[in-house]
């Protein structure tokens, strides 16, 4: 028999205050490992993406040093990527400079909504935080501390480093294991393609907003229409359209959404 | 490569990428504390991902330097049908496979 409705809320937040009794009974080093546990599912796509990095890489002429400098000293996917397309179409080193921090620019916001969580930390742990702040560290993070809001500090930042070391270093080994092996990768792979087609799979599932769609929309109309300036910076000034169609349209649809009401 | 980017430049790109990406990691957490941003600059934040990568993506299908910058009909439904996944999954490993599936199957099939 199907259980009614009313009574499904009940085991559901049985099994959540669970989750949190046990959150919170964790000592650091098991709050570290269950940081790294919950990481495993996202080596799927980490992984890969580094080897591809370092096989791009390899191709536009980099070598495996510089490959290795990238994956350590920026540990960024997208704007390595991003560099290193750049630095093939010959672009300004200025230019590839900012795109690639244009394309960061996201975490900014990731930083800013840590603070409540993590401002207790020590400068040094903040310094290690910045560092290892990447998409999926802060993805988890995020929800570990806002679905167990009572976890104390050293807990918090336990998990976070333990999700950033299963994350971070694979990123790193793999990127290194990518340049290595791309010498065995035959030519004719359309490998060229496959930057983008990473990249739009990242996108899509984000354009979740009618605002989300239009700061898209807008922004691959103005890089079209730009191409012919010089690489990169047509990207740029797109990329500035597209985020201040975003935000415009999200002010203009809460302004929309309280006259109604 | 070309001469346009020696060693040192890249190097530098390297380097100077790095401490900026640094930087705009550790801001708020960092520098900036408890203070409130701006509304109208976190607004811009959301927006980046969505409007930097395909103001990067959308010229390299339209025109891939593989074929010369004509427009390829192996790469225009690759990229198509990698997105119609990944709006319709949400699922970013679908996607890719859909659309590298997709690439290397028109590649065959055109020849």
């Amino acid at each position: 028999m199907a259980p009614s409705p009313a009574s499904q809320p009940e085991p559901r937040q049985a099994a959540a205050e669970a989750a949190s009794a046990r959150a919170l009974a964790r000592n650091p080093a098991q709050a570290f490992r269950f940081g790294m546990i919950q990481s495993l599912p996202f080596l799927i796509v980490i992984v890969p993406f580094a080897m591809l990095f370092g096989v791009v890489a390899l191709e536009a002429g980099i070598d495996i040093a510089q490959i290795l400098g990238f994956s350590v000293l920026v540990l960024a996917g997208a704007s390595q990527f991003t560099a290193v397309q750049l630095l093939s179409d010959h672009a300004p080193t200025w230019v590839v400079i900012l795109s690639g921090l244009a394309v960061n620019l996201r975490m900014a916001m990731y930083s800013a909504s840590l603070v409540p969580w993590l401002k207790g930390a020590t400068g040094r742990q903040k310094a290690w935080i910045a560092y290892t702040l990447i998409d999926q560290s802060y993805a988890l993070a995020i929800q570990h501390y806002e679905h167990h809001p009572r976890l104390t500090l050293q807990q918090r930042l336990a998990y976070f480093f333990g999700a950033a070391v299963a994350m971070c270093i694979p990123w790193i080994a793999a990127s290194w294991l990518g340049a290595t092996l791309g010498r065995a990768i035959p030519d004719d792979i359309a490998l060229d393609f496959a930057m983008p087609i990473t990249f739009l799979a990242m996108i899509a599932p984000m354009l979740r907003t009618p605002a989300h769609m239009a700061a898209c929309f807008v922004s691959i109309v103005a890089a079209l229409l730009l191409a012919g300036l010089p690489s990169g910076l047509g990207m740029m000034i797109a990329a500035l359209f597209g985020m201040a169609t975003g935000a415009l349209l999200e002010v203009w649809t809460e302004r929309r959404q309280e006259a109604g009401s | 490569m070309n001469e346009a980017h020696s060693d040192l430049s890249i190097w530098v790109v390297i380097i100077l990428l790095g401490i900026g990406t640094f930087l705009i990691r550790w801001s708020f957490l960092g520098a900036l504390g408890n203070r409130d941003l701006p509304q109208w600059f976190m607004r811009m934040l959301r927006y980046t991902p969505v409007a930097v990568l395909p103001a990067l993506v959308a010229p390299l299908v339209m025109w891939p330097a593989a074929t010369g910058g004509q427009p390829e009909p192996a790469r225009l439904s690759a990229a198509i049908v990698t997105v119609a996944i990944g709006v319709l999954t949400k699922n970013v490993i679908l996607a890719i496979l859909g659309g590298a599936i997709t690439l290397f199957g028109m590649l065959y099939v055109l020849g």
